[in-house]
């Protein structure tokens, strides 16, 4: 087979698997420091218990986001050489700083965070915890920004076929960063109240009543609730955003093969690329252009203004809409949780069993997200600048065909792991109850534990 | 040689790289080594063993991130030439180091039963790690060479080099444990030298011997002169090591350390003298630093960056190791 296509897949079955991760911990990290404050403010023993119990939860993702990290650094050298010797001036920095800022000081102080607790005092401990939660939240930033600059490039010019960097706070806060780093940090918000929930419906179904669970199911609910809403307006403005700076996405998104007002809002359809049209189309008349151009009439551009140069159309129209599919589904889901939990203090079966496999909602939602942007740039790595096809390295096909099915294989067995983790903790935790050995928290520093001590 | 920013930028950047590499070398090397050690040692020890690592490694495989970071942001043509050449081997590499990170975590929280699954993930892990790391070095000392000689040698040096790493693991052991674990970590020491010792000869022969250039470096007066108290050096420091394996551990437990921190020199005048073989080359024999760096003024935003940041690393890494010092109890999460 082809290199390109075995190195895309494989690039993106990397990246698939790694995003899962650093999207629980970008917003776990704030929601440990949040049942960690609780705790201190309260000196509620269920704040504890409920943070040590997604500590580990952390602790497992943090070092999955670590390792399938390792790998993308390698493969940007092993698979695309093309892409560090075109655009290397403008990335090669802004993934020097994530490292700098945000790399080490995530890693170092993890270790105080998940080891440390009783050997360092509670301030330094509560500071160690914001510090991991900082650097999580640092490392998107950076991220993010490389990304949203390979979608809307500016900041630079071109000398002999190479970018160079000319304005770094342009490059930096280029026209698409804001509005994707916030909806990426609202999806990892609502991925991880999903998780929190699920796992803790879970419990509650097994009949766990303690306080540790209620406490960790109300704050999953009710993070859920508020985040839902605004990221569904986070999104209708990185919408309004793409439609500025890439037309040729908005196109595919919403299969619209002809540039004209009126255009109708595509709720299903098998979009065709060869006959360039929709089969077995359901609309609402005008729908696309009211919500892309707020009037009726509003023209919305069409695939054939970009006739050769615009995305695959099938991927994109279908991850788009997965993922507002999903939102909209976490938003009954949350709200209906939220009125009882709130209002009735308890909750009905049939929504604790809905909930649990609401756990992976975020995941799903966010891969989908990323399909549509990132497949969207297609058939671009770098909008206008470098072509995906022309950054490919000289590696065999069947050197990428071997490498990809070991790592699919490798992927698929340790998130069966992972997930298999997470729902053997949440039945250990609601076996336990409020019952597990708590230990004292003093805002001293407990001195070198003797080996006696334990 | 004119002391300009587009002269010196680079020689810098080699140098951050160079360094980042060596002190991955010296940290991961202790945590593969320990993986590598695990088979040896029973399940009570075993856990001991992972408590002696188990606050740094995340931090420890930082610095490789950083060393291939470098790599790709300082010399980004040479980052595609090495690593599609070496494709294979990287790929090894990384699955070692995904298992071997996984079955960290996995191995303390799923139930009882799979433990001892996860811990023969992470001795896995650990090992293909470190011969992917050794081939990696042989293949590129050779200048990547490709022909069957050059994979014979590289898999000479990858077995030397995991045998290193094992003697690293077993120092850091000596310190970081006490009563049988820390009598065994004596005895693998000492094998594990063996094997260091073949290595490191075997690459310092064959580096001058595989390229007339750095032949011609090494062997020419004055040069040789200067040059000769890295290896007498790392002879004498060899020696006193292996002496040393018959008298751990000392009354009291005193200088623990010295034998990890022995081990780190030794390590820095190896790599002291790879480096002075291979300047100013990135790619040997093909592709200069000078020829392979990216722009001046990216280099120079990344180098404004590193010199603030770099010494806050260090300090708050030192912080770290000084919260976990002494030795390795229980890991809990309370």
């Amino acid at each position: 087979m082809d290199p390109l296509i075995l190195s895309r897949i494989q690039f993106g079955a990397n990246i698939s698997f790694h995003i899962l991760f650093p999207t629980i911990t970008i917003a776990l990290g704030w929601v440990l420091l949040f049942f960690k404050l609780r705790y201190n403010a309260t000196s509620d023993g269920a704040w504890m218990r409920a943070y040590f119990t997604w500590v580990k939860v952390f602790a497992l993702s943090f070092a999955m986001g670590v390792v399938t990290g390792v790998t993308m650094s390698f493969q940007f050298g092993t698979n695309w050489p093309g892409y560090m010797e075109t655009v290397g001036n403008v990335a090669g920095p802004l993934l020097a700083y994530e490292i700098l800022t945000a790399f080490f000081l995530e890693a170092a102080f993890l270790g105080i965070m998940l080891f440390g607790f009783r050997r360092v005092s509670n301030r330094i401990h509560t500071l160690a915890t914001v510090l991991v939660a900082g650097g999580t939240t640092v490392s998107a930033f950076w991220i993010i920004a490389l990304n949203s600059w390979m979608q809307t490039p500016t900041g630079f010019e071109m000398r002999d076929g190479v970018a160079h960097a000319v304005d770094w706070w342009a490059i930096v806060f280029n026209p698409s960063m804001p509005y994707r780093l916030v909806h990426m940090l609202l999806a990892s918000g609502l991925t991880v109240s999903f998780f929190i929930a699920g796992l803790s419906a879970l419990r509650y179904l097994q009949g766990d009543r303690s306080q540790s669970m209620w406490k960790a199911l109300r704050t999953g609910t009710f993070l859920a609730a508020v985040l839902i809403p605004i990221q569904i307006f986070a999104g209708d403005q990185h919408g309004l955003n793409t439609l500025e700076h890439q037309p040729a996405k908005i196109a595919a998104m919403e299969a619209n093969w002809h540039t004209g007002p009126n255009i109708p809002l595509v709720l299903f359809a098998l979009p065709d690329e060869k006959a360039k049209e929709n089969r077995f189309e359901i609309t609402i008349p005008d729908g696309a252009s009211l919500i892309l151009r707020h009037s009726a009439d509003g023209v919305v551009p069409g695939l054939d203004q970009f006739e050769g140069n615009h995305p695959p159309v099938f991927p994109v129209f279908w991850g788009f809409r997965i993922m507002v599919g999903i939102g909209l589904l976490m938003l009954a889901v949350s709200w209906a949780a939220t009125f009882f939990l709130w209002r009735r203090k308890s909750l009905p079966r049939p929504l604790a069993l809905l909930m649990v496999p609401m756990t992976v909602s975020g995941w799903v939602a966010t891969l989908a997200g990323w399909y549509t942007t990132e497949i969207g740039r297609q058939p671009w790595l770098v909008t206008g600048v470098l072509k995906t096809a022309d950054a490919v390295g000289p590696v065999a096909g069947s050197h990428v065909a071997l490498t990809l099915a070991i790592y699919l294989i490798l992927y698929a067995v340790l998130l069966v792991a992972f997930l298999g983790v997470l729902v053997h903790l949440a039945l250990k935790a609601a076996k336990e109850g409020d019952t597990s050995p708590l230990p004292g928290v003093m805002n001293a520093a407990l001195s070198q534990p003797a080996q006696s001590e334990r | 040689m004119t002391l300009d920013w587009p002269t010196l930028l680079p020689l810098v950047f080699a140098g951050l790289m160079g360094l980042s590499i060596l002190i991955y070398v010296v940290l991961d090397g202790f945590d593969l080594g320990i993986g590598i050690l695990f088979s040896l040692a029973e399940d009570k020890e075993q856990d001991t063993m992972i408590a002696a690592i188990g606050p740094f490694w995340d931090a420890n495989e930082t610095w490789l991130v950083l060393a291939v970071g470098l790599l790709l942001v300082a010399f980004p043509v040479a980052h595609g030439i090495i690593l599609t050449a070496l494709y294979i081997p990287v790929f090894l590499l990384l699955v070692g180091l995904i298992l071997r990170g996984v079955a960290f975590d996995f191995r303390a929280k799923v139930p009882a039963g799979r433990k001892h699954r996860w811990n023969r993930v992470f001795f896995a892990g650990s090992l293909i790690a470190s011969l992917a790391q050794g081939y990696m070095l042989g293949v590129y000392v050779l200048g990547l060479d490709a022909s069957f000689a050059g994979m014979a040698f590289g898999a000479l040096v990858a077995l030397c080099l995991a045998a290193a790493y094992a003697a690293m693991g077993a120092a850091w052991l000596i310190y970081k444990t006490e009563g049988e674990l820390q009598k065994k970590a004596v005895k693998w020491l000492r094998s594990a030298l063996v094997f260091t010792v073949v290595g490191m000869a075997a690459v310092s022969l064959a580096t001058p011997f595989a390229s007339p250039r750095i032949f011609a470096k090494w062997f020419v007066l004055p040069d040789m002169i200067y040059l000769s108290p890295l290896p007498i050096l790392s002879g004498i420091l060899f020696l006193w090591l292996w002496r040393q394996t018959f008298h751990l551990p000392k009354e009291s437990d005193r200088h623990a350390i010295v034998p990890f921190l022995t081990l780190a020199g030794i390590f820095a005048l190896g790599f002291a003298g790879l480096a002075w073989s291979f300047y100013p080359f990135v790619v040997p024999d093909r592709l200069t630093i000078w020829q392979a760096a990216s722009a001046p003024e990216s280099l120079a935003i990344i180098l404004a960056g590193t010199v603030v940041v770099l010494p806050v690393i260090v300090f708050y890494s030192f912080y770290a190791y000084r919260v976990f010092g002494g030795k390795a109890g229980d890991l809990t999460y309370d």
